[in-house]
C-alpha cells in the first residue's frame, strides 16, 4: 500500500524521473526508465493507481496533478528516444566517411567522330533556315558527277576534279562509273525528282585522286546545297551563307565573296571569312591575307537547270559546296587533315 | 601564269600599289597566289659608267675599274674578265644588298682593301644581284640604260603568280590580265602593234597551206620571214621570258613563246627550207604513224590526232608540239611561221593519249577563238623581223575554211535584276561591258544586243555577261538578303533519322565513332569478309594496292583500327562505324548499303583502385545490339551461326523478326593475327542498319497501363543439357500466360550437377492484369512450366 501522494511527492517523482532520464543514453535505458516510472508497475502508474482511494475531492486535484506529470514524463520520453534515434543515425554517418578525392567508377563514354559532329552542326544551321537533309550515291555516273553538272567529257575544266573511276566498262566501251569527286551529282538528282521549289543540304563522303598530305586527302566529305525556286537571288546566296558563317564561326564574324569559277554555276563564287585567329592582323592559317576560304558557291548555271526540265527564264537558285573537315580544321584548330581517318584515339576523343 | 608588272604596264597604265592591284585581280576572279618583288633588296645599286680600267699593282687578274657615280668618281677593285671602259653597269656603293655568290645569302657590302688597294663598292655580276645564274662575268646594261638612276628603276620589277581558272584562257596572257586591269581600273587598253613592213614576195607564192578537216583545225595562218639571222635574243625580251617563267631558247623562238605569253595564243616557228614543196597540210594522222617531237621523244599516232605535214611528211604534232624533223636551228635563216587554231577536244584527247603535255596543248584545250590566230601571228611576225631581222613576206597565208561568226547575246537590266537581285543601271552596265570589250547595241525593245569579243571563249549565254557585270562590280557591293521565298514542304525520311539515331545510341553504350576509309586491299578484305560477301568492286585506277577494292563489308576497317590502337586497348575499346559497303550489282550502280560495325575488347573498366579486372566478351556486344534494338522499339533474337571470322561456337546470328540482320561473335584468335589486333578477346558486332531502320516503326509508342494487381515470384531453377539454349528455356517459361516475364539469374555447371548437364534458375513474375493471382493458380502454372521443359527440352527440377 502507498500512502497517498502529496503534490510534494509528485513534484520529486517528476524530478527524479527527469534526472534519470537525462542519464539514460541508450535506447535499453530509455525503456528501462519508461518501466520505471511509465510501466504497468511504474512509480507514476502506481500513484495514479492509488488515486482510487481517495475522497472525490482529493482525487480530482491529485488526479490532475499526477496527470501532468504524466504528460511531461511521456513527452520529455519521446525527445529522448528522437535524441537517441538521431544520435544513432549521426553515429551511421560518421562511420561512412570516405576519401572524396577518389576517382569515380568507370563509365564508358563514346563520343561521335568530329566529322560526324561537324556534319550535323553544318546541316543543323542550314535547317534552321528551311534546308532539307538529303543524301546520295558514293559511287556514281559520270553523267551526275560531270555530264550533268554541264563538265562535258574532254573538258579541261575535268582536271578540277581528279578522278578514281571504277573498273566498269559499259556496251559502248565507256568507264561510265566513278567515285564521286563532290556531292554536287545531288543536285542533278535531287531536281530530277521533285519540282521547285528546292531546298536541300547533301553531306556525305566524296573521293579525289590525289596524294595525301597535311591539307589534302583523297577521302573526305563535303557538304552541298541548293536552293531553287522563282525570285531566288545571288544576294539571298550571300545572305544564307553570311548567316551560316555566322551560326559556324560566331556572329562578330565578317565574309568576303570573290568571283571563282565552277563549270555548274554562274556567277561563280568563293566565300571567305575574316580570320578569328588573327583577327585580320596576318597569321599561319589566313596566310597573312586575313581572309580564310571555306567554300564555293554560285547561282545555278541554266544550262543545269535546263538540263533537269527546269524552265531557267523562270526559276534561279544558287548551290555551294563546302569541305567538312576544312571547317571543323579551322572551327577546332587541327592542323593536319590526315587525322581524321588515321582513327588515332588520342585524337578522336577529344572531340 | 606568271606576270611581270612592267610587262603589264606596256598595254595599260596601272598606279595601283600592288598589293592593292592584287586584291582587285584576286577578288575578280583571278587569283594572285603569290607576289614577287624584283630588285627588292637593291638599295645603293645605281646604274653606271665604267670611265676607265687599269691594272691592278699587285695582281696579274684584278683590275681597277674607275666608274663615274652622281658626279663623284669612285676606283674600285674587279676581277671580271668582261669589264671594259664605256660599259655601262650595276654599281653597287657600300652598304649595298648583294648575295654571296657562293652562299647564295644576302650580304651588306662593305669598304675592303684588296691586295693593298682600298675598294668602296662593287660591279656586280648577275647572280649577285639575283636577276640570274651568270657569275662568269660582271652584268653589262644596255647603252641606253640610265645613268645615275637606282637599278630599281631601271631593272626592278613585280611579278605576280596568278591562278587562272580553266574557263579564262584569255587571262593566260599579260594582255588578257590588261584587259582585266583596265576594266576593273578604269584605265584605257593600249592593243599590241600588229603592223610591220610587208617587204619581201607575195607570200601566195612562198607557201601553200591546206586544212583536210577544218572541225579538227577551224584556222591555219602562216607568214614566212626570209633572211632571219638566229641568235640570242635582246636582253629585254629575255628579261620578260624568265620573269614569266620561260627559258630563253633563240630569238625567233622566243618570240613564238613571248606571243604566247603576251597574247594567248601558241605559235610554232618551222625552218622553212626543211618544210617539203613549201607545202603546208592539216591533217589526221595515219593509222600507227611513227612521230619524233621536239624533245626527241618517240610516238606512234593515230587518227583522229591530227599532224602539220608538209609535202613529204609530219612535221608537227598539231596544238601538242612541233617536230624534231622541222626544227629551229641556229643556221636556220627563213622562218615559217604558224598560227593555228585547233579543235580543244581532239587536242586534249592527243596530248592525253600520248601523255605530251604542254603550254600549248594545254591553252589549246580551253578553247580559243580562230580570230586570236591571225593576230598573234602578225604580232609574232613584227617581232621577229623587229629581234631576227630579215624580210617579211606580203601578205598572210590563211586557210579558214569556215569564219565562225561572232556570237551575239540578247541582255536585258531584267535579267541583271532577277539573278543578282539589285538594279544595276544601264550607264553603270554599258561601262563595265565596254571596258571589257564587249560590243553593247540596244534594240529597240530595249535589251542590250552584246557582242562578244574573240577571246572571251567563256561566255555563250545572258547570264555569263550578268557575271561579267557582277564580277567587276565587286560581289561585296552587291546586297545581302535572306531568301525570301516560302520554305519548301518537307518530306518525311525516317531511315535518315533513324540512322542517326542508331549512331547516338552507339555513342550512349559507350562507343566511339570511328570513320575508315571506303577503299581497301584484296587481302584484308579477303581476311574478314563474310562468307557470302560479292567480289568487291575495283577502282581502275587505284593510287596504291591498299587503296585498290570498294570494301564490301566495315570489319576490316575496323580491326585494323583497333590494331592501330593496341596501346588504348589496355584501357578497354569500344569502337563503331556506322557507313556504306558497296555490293556491285549488274550494270548499274553498286547497292549502297549502310553498315554498322562495332568492335570491344580489353577490360570492361581500365585499371583503377577499384577495378575489378574484368574482360569484355561477346556478352559485352550483345548487350550493345541488345540496347539498340530494345531503344528501336524491334523484337530481336540470337541463334548460333556460324562465319569464318569468328571462334566457332561464339557467333551468333541477330535476328529481328523472321530477318538475319546481322552477327555477333569473338573473333578468331587467326583473324586477330592476321590484323596484330590484339592477344585476347575481341568482341565484334555487324549489322545491316538499312535493315534496321526499315524496320523501326514510324507510328506513335501506344501506352500500355502499368500493372495495377501485385505479382508473385517464385524461382524455378532447372537441370537439362547444357546444349540446349537458354532463350529456349526461356521462351518456354514466357509462353505460360500469367508469366510477365522471367529473369535468368543463375547459369551452373559443376559439381552436383551432371557432365553434359547444367543448371539454369529463373526468377519467375507471375502477373495478371485483372485481379491479384492466388497461390493456388502460381502453383499450377509453374506445374505447367515444368512439364513443358521436362517434355520439350528433358529438363527437370534441379533438387
Amino acid at each position: 500500500m502507498t500512502s497517498n501522494p502529496t503534490p510534494t511527492d509528485l513534484e520529486e517523482l517528476q524530478a527524479s524521473a527527469l534526472r534519470e532520464l537525462e542519464q539514460a543514453a541508450s535506447s535499453e535505458a530509455i525503456e528501462q526508465w519508461r518501466v520505471a516510472y511509465l510501466g504497468r508497475r511504474g512509480r507514476l502508474t502506481q500513484v495514479l493507481r492509488g488515486l482510487s482511494s481517495l475522497a472525490p475531492d482529493e482525487r480530482r486535484t491529485a488526479g490532475a496533478a499526477a496527470n501532468r506529470v504524466k504528460a511531461v514524463l511521456e513527452e520529455r520520453l519521446a525527445g529522448a528516444e528522437e535524441n537517441v534515434r538521431l544520435g544513432r543515425l549521426q553515429a551511421i554517418a560518421e562511420e561512412g566517411r570516405i576519401d572524396v578525392t577518389l576517382p569515380g567508377r568507370h563509365v564508358p563514354v563514346g563520343r561521335l567522330h568530329p566529322t560526324t559532329q561537324m556534319v550535323r552542326e553544318i546541316c543543323d544551321a542550314f535547317a534552321s533556315m528551311g534546308f532539307q537533309v538529303v543524301e546520295g550515291p558514293e559511287v556514281e555516273w559520270d553523267y551526275y558527277n560531270f555530264e550533268m553538272l554541264n563538265i562535258p567529257k574532254d573538258h579541261p575544266a575535268r582536271d578540277m576534279w581528279d578522278t578514281l573511276w571504277i573498273d566498269h566498262v559499259d556496251a559502248q566501251g565507256e568507264r561510265p562509273m566513278l567515285l564521286r569527286t563532290h556531292t554536287s551529282p545531288m543536285q542533278v538528282r535531287t531536281m530530277q525528282n521533285a519540282e521547285p521549289p528546292v531546298r536541300v543540304v547533301v553531306p556525305g563522303k566524296c573521293y579525289r585522286y590525289e596524294a595525301t598530305d597535311a591539307t589534302h586527302e583523297w577521302h573526305f566529305y563535303q557538304v552541298e546545297g541548293l536552293a531553287v525556286d522563282e525570285g531566288i537571288t545571288f544576294a539571298d546566296m550571300k545572305g544564307t551563307l553570311y548567316e551560316f558563317a555566322r551560326l559556324i564561326f560566331g556572329s562578330e564574324r565578317k565574309v568576303r565573296f570573290r568571283v571563282d569559277f565552277f563549270p555548274f554555276v554562274e556567277p561563280g563564287a568563293e566565300m571567305a571569312i575574316d580570320c578569328f585567329v588573327c583577327k585580320g592582323g596576318g597569321c599561319n592559317v589566313c596566310k597573312g591575307t586575313g581572309w580564310i576560304e571555306i567554300l564555293g558557291a554560285g547561282m545555278v548555271n541554266p544550262t543545269v537547270l535546263e538540263g533537269v526540265g527546269y524552265d531557267s527564264s523562270r526559276y534561279t537558285g544558287f548551290a555551294f559546296g563546302m569541305g567538312v573537315e576544312r571547317i571543323a580544321m579551322l572551327k577546332y584548330g587541327i592542323d593536319d587533315i590526315r587525322l581524321f581517318y588515321g582513327n588515332d584515339l588520342r585524337f578522336l576523343q577529344q572531340f | 601564269m606568271k606576270v611581270p608588272l612592267t610587262w603589264l604596264r606596256e598595254f595599260v597604265d596601272v598606279d595601283l600599289p600592288p598589293e592593292e592591284l592584287a586584291h582587285r585581280l584576286t577578288m575578280s576572279g583571278t587569283e594572285v597566289g603569290s607576289i614577287d618583288v624584283i630588285g627588292g633588296t637593291w638599295d645603293n645599286v645605281f646604274v653606271a659608267q665604267v670611265d676607265s680600267i687599269d691594272p691592278h699593282p699587285n695582281a696579274d687578274r684584278l683590275k681597277l675599274a674607275t666608274v663615274t657615280l652622281h658626279g663623284e668618281q669612285v676606283t674600285v677593285v674587279c676581277g671580271a674578265p668582261n669589264i671594259a671602259a664605256g660599259q655601262l653597269v650595276a654599281f653597287a656603293r657600300v652598304g649595298a644588298c648583294l648575295v654571296d655568290p657562293r652562299t647564295g645569302d644576302i650580304e651588306t657590302l662593305r669598304a675592303a682593301t684588296i691586295r693593298g688597294v682600298e675598294s668602296a663598292g662593287m660591279v656586280c655580276s648577275e647572280r649577285e644581284l639575283a636577276l640570274g645564274d651568270d657569275h662568269a662575268g660582271i652584268l653589262v646594261l644596255p647603252e641606253d640604260a640610265p645613268i645615275g638612276a637606282t637599278l630599281s628603276e631601271y631593272l626592278g620589277d613585280v611579278v605576280f603568280d596568278l591562278e587562272v581558272t580553266p574557263n579564262r584562257p584569255d587571262c593566260m596572257s599579260i594582255l588578257g590580265i590588261a584587259r582585266e586591269v583596265a576594266a576593273l581600273t578604269g584605265a584605257t587598253l593600249r592593243e599590241p602593234d600588229l603592223s610591220y613592213a610587208e617587204e619581201g614576195e607575195p607570200v601566195e607564192g612562198a607557201v601553200s597551206v591546206e586544212i583536210v578537216d577544218a572541225s579538227l583545225c577551224p584556222r591555219y595562218t602562216a607568214s614566212v620571214i626570209r633572211g632571219v639571222q638566229v641568235g640570242p635574243s635582246p636582253r629585254w625580251m629575255q628579261d620578260r621570258l624568265l620573269r614569266a617563267g620561260q627559258r630563253p631558247i633563240n630569238n625567233v623562238v622566243d618570240v613564238t613563246n613571248y606571243v604566247m605569253l603576251e597574247m594567248g595564243q601558241p605559235l610554232h616557228a618551222f625552218d622553212f627550207d626543211t618544210v617539203a614543196e613549201s607545202r603546208i597540210v592539216v591533217r589526221p594522222a595515219g593509222e600507227q604513224e611513227p612521230f619524233v617531237t621536239l624533245d626527241e621523244a618517240q610516238h606512234v599516232l593515230r587518227p583522229p590526232m591530227l599532224v602539220i605535214a608538209d609535202g613529204a611528211r609530219s612535221v608537227a604534232l598539231a596544238g601538242v608540239m612541233g617536230g624534231l624533223n622541222t626544227e629551229m636551228t641556229d643556221a636556220t635563216t627563213s622562218v615559217l611561221l604558224e598560227s593555228a587554231n585547233f579543235n580543244p577536244v581532239n587536242t586534249r584527247r592527243t596530248s592525253q593519249a600520248l601523255r605530251l603535255r604542254s603550254e600549248s596543248s594545254s591553252r589549246f584545250e580551253k578553247g580559243l577563238q580562230p580570230e586570236l590566230a591571225e593576230a598573234a601571228l602578225r604580232r609574232a611576225t613584227r617581232l621577229i623581223l623587229e629581234v631576227a631581222g630579215g624580210t617579211g613576206c606580203q601578205g598572210i597565208a590563211d586557210a579558214y575554211p569556215q569564219p565562225a561568226p561572232r556570237p551575239t547575246l540578247r541582255f536585258t537590266l531584267a535579267r541583271v535584276r532577277k539573278v543578282l537581285g539589285v538594279d544595276i543601271d544601264a550607264p553603270h552596265v554599258y561601262g563595265i561591258l565596254t571596258s571589257l570589250g564587249f560590243g553593247v547595241t540596244v534594240g529597240s525593245d530595249g535589251a542590250m544586243h552584246v557582242e562578244v569579243p574573240y577571246w572571251r571563249s567563256d561566255i555563250a549565254q545572258e547570264d555569263d555577261l550578268v557575271e561579267e557585270v557582277a564580277r567587276i562590280t565587286g560581289y561585296d557591293e552587291l546586297p545581302t538578303t535572306m531568301i525570301s521565298t516560302p520554305v519548301p514542304h518537307r518530306s518525311p525520311q525516317p531511315e535518315r533519322e533513324a540512322r542517326e539515331r542508331v549512331r547516338d545510341l552507339m555513342v550512349e553504350c559507350g562507343m566511339q565513332e570511328t570513320i575508315s576509309y571506303s577503299l581497301t586491299s584484296a587481302a584484308s578484305l579477303e581476311t574478314s569478309k563474310p562468307a557470302d560477301a560479292p567480289s568487291p568492286l575495283r577502282v581502275a585506277n587505284p593510287m596504291s594496292s591498299e587503296l585498290e577494292y570498294l570494301r564490301t563489308t566495315l570489319r576490316s576497317g575496323v580491326l585494323s583500327t583497333l590494331a592501330a590502337n593496341r596501346q588504348q586497348a589496355r584501357d578497354g575499346v569500344r569502337l563503331f562505324e556506322m557507313g556504306r559497303v558497296y555490293l556491285p550489282r549488274e550494270a548499274d550502280l553498286p547497292l549502297e548499303r549502310e553498315t554498322l560495325v562495332g568492335v570491344l575488347a580489353g577490360p570492361r573498366s581500365p585499371e583503377s583502385w577499384q577495378s575489378v579486372n574484368e574482360r569484355m566478351d561477346f556478352f559485352d556486344a550483345k548487350g550493345v545490339v541488345e540496347m539498340l534494338m530494345s531503344r528501336l522499339r524491334l523484337p530481336c533474337a540470337f541463334q548460333p551461326a556460324e562465319d569464318a571470322l569468328f571462334m566457332p561456337g561464339r557467333c551468333s546470328a541477330v535476328l529481328t523478326g523472321d530477318a538475319v540482320v546481322g552477327v555477333i561473335g569473338e573473333v578468331h584468335p587467326r583473324t586477330l593475327e592476321q590484323f596484330d589486333a590484339a592477344d585476347e578477346a575481341v568482341a565484334l558486332f555487324e549489322l545491316d542498319v538499312d535493315a534496321i531502320t526499315s524496320a523501326v516503326s514510324t507510328e506513335p509508342v501506344r501506352y500500355r497501363p502499368i500493372a495495377r494487381y501485385p505479382g508473385a515470384l517464385r524461382d524455378l531453377a532447372v537441370v537439362l543439357d547444357a546444349g540446349v539454349p537458354a532463350a529456349q528455356v526461356q521462351a518456354i517459361i514466357e509462353r505460360e500466360t500469367l508469366v510477365s516475364h522471367a529473369t535468368l539469374f543463375d547459369v551452373y555447371e559443376g559439381a552436383g550437377v551432371a557432365t553434359g548437364k547444367r543448371s539454369l534458375a529463373y526468377r519467375v513474375l507471375f502477373q495478371a492484369a485483372d485481379r491479384t493471382l492466388v497461390g493456388d493458380e502460381v502453383s499450377r502454372a509453374m506445374e505447367g512450366i515444368v512439364a513443358a521443359l521436362e517434355r520439350e527440352v528433358g529438363a527437370s527440377l534441379r533438387g
